[in-house]
C-alpha cells in the first residue's frame, strides 16, 4: 500500500525525512564536538529548525486554504494561538475549570488536550467560517483580519476577566511552567528528542496535505479557486468545502500551536498577533501557495532570514536592531510577488529550463505551445 | 402554456410529463423587468432552444433554472419538483448542468482534471478519506480517472488529457466544457452559446456531439445565436424578446412566424445567410 499517490512526492518525502533524519542525529552525536548551529556559523540554531517545524505545520494548512481553495485568511495566527492557550491553560490550571489536579500530573492530559485544541479550534473555524466564508477577496481578507485582532485580544486581555478573579491567560505576561511533554516516564525533552516529534508531526501534515490536495477534495477546491460558478454546476457544494478547507487549515494551526506550548514551556499572545498571522503568509507566498512544498521552504527561509539579521544585522547596519525584520521582510515579499510569483518552489522547478536556455540547448518543455 | 397561436402551441396535448416546467417566472433586476411571466416546458429526449435579441433574458432564464438567481416570481419543476430557490449545487445535484458563454474551465488543472470534478457527484471521499488514502478514496480515484479518460476520448481530447485547460485552444475548450458537464451525467444538458467562437468545422463537429448525446438519452436546452445551428439542431423553439416569450414551436413554423420576423426586423440576415464562418468573423 502506497502512502502518497505520485512517486515524485514520495521521493520528496523521503528527502525531506532524510535530511530531517542527518540533522537531528548530527546535533545528538556532535561528531568532532561539532552541533547543528556551528554549520552555519551560530546563525541558524537547533532551536530554530525546531520552529521551523512547529510553522511548517501551521502553513502547510494555510497552502491548502489560500493556495488550493483559493480564500485568503489574515488572521491564521488566531487559530495558531488557540491551540497553544487550550494546551496552555489546560496544564497549568486545569483546577479553574474544576478538573481534577491530578489531571496536570497525568503524561496523557498534554496528548489528549492537543486532540481537544483540534477539535476546538475545528469546530470554532467552523462557526465563524460559514458566515465569513460568503465574502471574498478583500473582504474575506479584511474579515478574517479582524478575526485574528480579536482572539489576539482575548488572549492578551484574558477574556475579559479580571486576573486577579479568573486567571485563564496570563494576559499580557501569558502562561509559564508548561510541562514538557511525556510518553508514560519517558519525557520529550532534551530539545533533541522533541526535535524528532515536531518533525514527525510537520512530516504527516504535509503528507496529509499531499493526499488531500490530490484526491477529489483537492480538485473541488482548486475548482472553487477556479470558478465558484462552474464548480457549483459541477454539484460541488462551495460554501461547505470552503468552510472545511478552513477547518483543516485551523486544525492544523492548533496542533502546531500545542506543540508551540510544550516546546517554549511558556506562552504570550505575541506571536499571536496580526503581525504572526502576516508573517505566516508571507511564508507561504515565499515559498509558493500553489504548493505544498512551498511551506518548509519558505518558512526555513524566513527564520533563517529572520536569524541572520538577528545575529548579523547589527554588523551590517549600523544601530539597526529586530524592528528591521518588517521592513526586510516586505523587500523579499515584493521581490518574491516580482520575479517569482508563483513562489520559490516554482522557481526552483523552473531552474533546470533556465539553465538549458542559457546554455544553448533546446528546452525539454512539456508545456503546451499554443 | 402561454398564449401562443394554435399551429405553434405543439406540445399540448403531449402525455409524457416535462422533464423541465417553467411557470410564470418573472425576474426584476432593480426595476427592470428581465423575464415577463414566462411558461415553457421541457420534454424528455428533447433538443431545445431558446433565441432572442440581445437583452432578450436567455442567459437570465438559464441562471434561474440553474439556481443562480432566485425568480422573483414563479415556479420551476423539474421531474415535477419545485427547484426554484435551491443552491445551484443543490440543483446540480438533481441533474440539471450547464456549461457558460464565457468559458469557464478551471485554471492550474489538466484537462483531465477538469473532467473530473464533474464527476464530484458520483464520488463521496471526504477529507478524512482523501487525507489518509483511505480504501474508499483510492478506489475512487481509480474509478474517476479511467471514467474521465474514457469521456475525453468520446469527444476526440484523450491525446490533451495531461494538458492544462486554460491553455488549450478556444475550441478546444468549449468542447472540454461539455465533457466535463457529461461527466456529471445529466438528465438535463445547458448550453449557453456552445458555437460561439468555433469555426465552421468546429461547429459541425460539435452539432454532432449534441445529436449524439441526445440520443444516449440526455436532454438538452440551449441558447446560441447561429441560427443555421439551432434551425437544423432544435426540436423546438421558445423566442424572447425583451423578457417575454413571443412564440414556441417547431423551428419551421417559428421562421414564418410573423412576430419573430417582425422582432428581426433588420436583423434579417440571420434567417437568410447564416455562415458560421461569417458570423464569427463579425464577432
Amino acid at each position: 500500500m502506497r502512502l502518497l499517490r505520485s512517486h515524485r512526492n514520495e521521493a520528496s518525502l523521503a528527502t525531506l525525512a532524510l535530511v530531517v533524519l542527518a540533522l537531528g542525529l548530527f546535533e545528538v552525536l556532535q561528531p568532532g564536538g561539532r552541533d547543528v548551529a556551528s554549520l552555519t556559523g551560530d546563525v541558524v540554531t537547533f532551536n530554530t529548525l525546531v520552529r521551523i517545524g512547529i510553522l511548517t505545520i501551521v502553513v502547510v494548512g494555510l497552502n491548502v486554504l489560500m493556495g488550493y481553495a483559493g480564500q485568503v485568511s489574515l488572521g491564521q495566527a488566531a487559530f495558531y494561538g488557540l491551540g497553544a492557550y487550550v494546551s496552555g491553560i489546560f496544564t497549568t490550571r486545569a483546577e479553574v475549570f474544576g478538573l481534577p489536579g491530578g489531571l496536570e500530573g497525568a503524561w496523557w492530559w498534554p496528548w489528549l488536550l492537543m486532540g481537544v485544541g483540534m477539535a476546538f479550534t475545528g469546530l470554532f473555524a467552523y462557526l465563524v467560517g460559514r458566515p465569513i466564508l460568503r465574502l471574498k477577496g478583500h473582504y474575506l481578507a479584511m474579515a478574517t483580519l479582524g478575526l485574528g485582532i480579536m482572539v489576539y485580544i482575548l488572549f492578551r486581555e484574558n477574556f475579559g476577566f479580571r486576573t486577579s478573579t479568573v486567571n485563564l491567560t496570563g494576559g499580557f505576561d501569558g502562561l509559564f511552567d508548561i510541562p514538557r511533554l511525556r510518553l508514560g516516564s519517558w519525557e520529550l525533552w532534551p530539545i533533541t528528542r522533541y526535535y524528532f516529534l515536531v518533525w514527525l508531526a510537520a512530516l504527516a501534515s504535509i503528507a496529509v496535505a499531499l493526499n488531500l490536495v490530490h484526491s477529489r477534495v483537492g480538485r473541488a477546491l482548486r475548482a472553487i479557486h477556479g470558478s465558484e460558478v462552474a464548480a457549483e454546476a459541477m454539484a460541488v457544494d462551495t460554501a461547505e468545502f470552503k468552510v472545511r478547507a478552513l477547518v483543516f487549515s485551523a486544525m492544523l494551526a492548533s496542533l502546531a500551536g500545542s506543540l508551540y506550548a510544550h516546546f517554549q514551556a511558556a506562552v504570550s499572545p505575541g506571536p499571536f498577533s496580526f503581525i504572526g498571522s502576516l508573517e505566516l503568509v508571507v511564508m507561504a507566498a515565499v515559498g509558493g501557495l500553489r504548493n505544498v512544498w512551498g511551506a518548509p521552504l519558505g518558512v526555513a527561509l524566513i527564520l533563517a532570514i529572520e536569524e541572520f539579521l538577528r545575529a548579523k544585522g547589527h554588523e551590517l547596519f549600523a544601530g539597526i536592531g529586530s524592528e528591521a525584520e518588517p521592513v526586510v521582510f516586505g523587500i523579499i515579499l515584493v521581490l518574491i510577488m516580482i520575479f517569482l510569483p508563483e513562489g520559490l518552489t516554482d522557481g526552483l522547478r523552473r531552474l533546470p529550463r533556465l539553465w538549458q536556455r542559457r546554455s544553448g540547448t533546446p528546452a525539454a518543455s512539456s508545456e503546451v505551445t499554443s | 402554456m402561454s398564449a401562443l397561436p394554435g399551429p405553434l402551441a405543439s406540445t399540448e396535448g403531449v402525455e409524457t410529463p416535462p422533464l423541465l416546467e417553467v411557470r410564470g417566472v418573472s425576474m426584476v433586476f432593480g426595476g427592470l423587468l428581465a423575464l415577463n411571466n414566462v411558461h415553457t416546458r421541457v420534454l424528455p429526449g428533447q433538443i431545445k432552444a431558446i433565441i432572442g435579441p440581445n437583452g432578450a433574458g436567455k442567459t437570465t432564464l438559464f441562471n434561474i433554472v440553474t439556481g443562480i438567481y432566485a425568480p422573483t416570481q414563479g415556479e420551476v419543476f423539474f421531474k415535477g419538483e419545485p427547484i426554484q430557490g435551491l443552491k445551484p449545487h443543490a440543483i446540480a445535484a438533481r441533474g440539471i448542468t450547464r456549461t457558460f458563454q464565457t468559458i469557464r474551465l478551471f485554471h492550474g488543472m489538466t484537462a483531465l482534471e477538469n473532467v473530473m470534478v464533474g464527476l464530484h457527484r458520483h464520488t463521496r471521499a471526504g477529507f478524512i478519506h482523501a487525507a489518509l488514502r483511505l480504501p474508499l478514496a483510492r478506489h475512487e480515484e481509480r474509478r474517476m480517472r479511467e471514467q474521465a479518460m474514457d469521456l475525453l476520448d468520446r469527444v476526440g481530447l484523450a491525446h490533451v488529457a495531461e494538458e492544462e485547460a486554460t491553455h488549450l485552444p478556444f475550441g478546444v475548450q468549449r468542447v472540454l466544457e461539455v465533457a466535463r458537464a457529461l461527466a456529471t451525467r445529466p438528465d438535463l444538458l445547458i448550453l449557453d452559446e456552445p458555437a460561439s467562437g468555433l469555426n465552421e468545422s468546429e461547429g459541425r463537429r460539435l452539432m454532432a456531439l449534441l445529436r449524439e448525446i441526445r440520443d444516449e438519452g440526455t436532454t438538452i436546452l440551449l441558447v446560441e445565436h447561429d441560427m443555421e445551428l439551432v434551425m437544423e439542431l432544435a426540436e423546438e423553439i421558445l423566442v424572447l424578446v425583451y423578457g417575454t416569450p413571443i412564440a414556441e414551436g417547431p423551428p419551421a413554423a417559428i421562421r414564418r412566424h410573423p412576430e419573430v420576423i417582425a422582432a428581426y426586423l433588420g436583423d434579417e440576415e440571420l434567417f437568410v445567410e447564416p455562415s458560421l464562418g461569417r458570423r464569427m468573423q463579425e464577432a
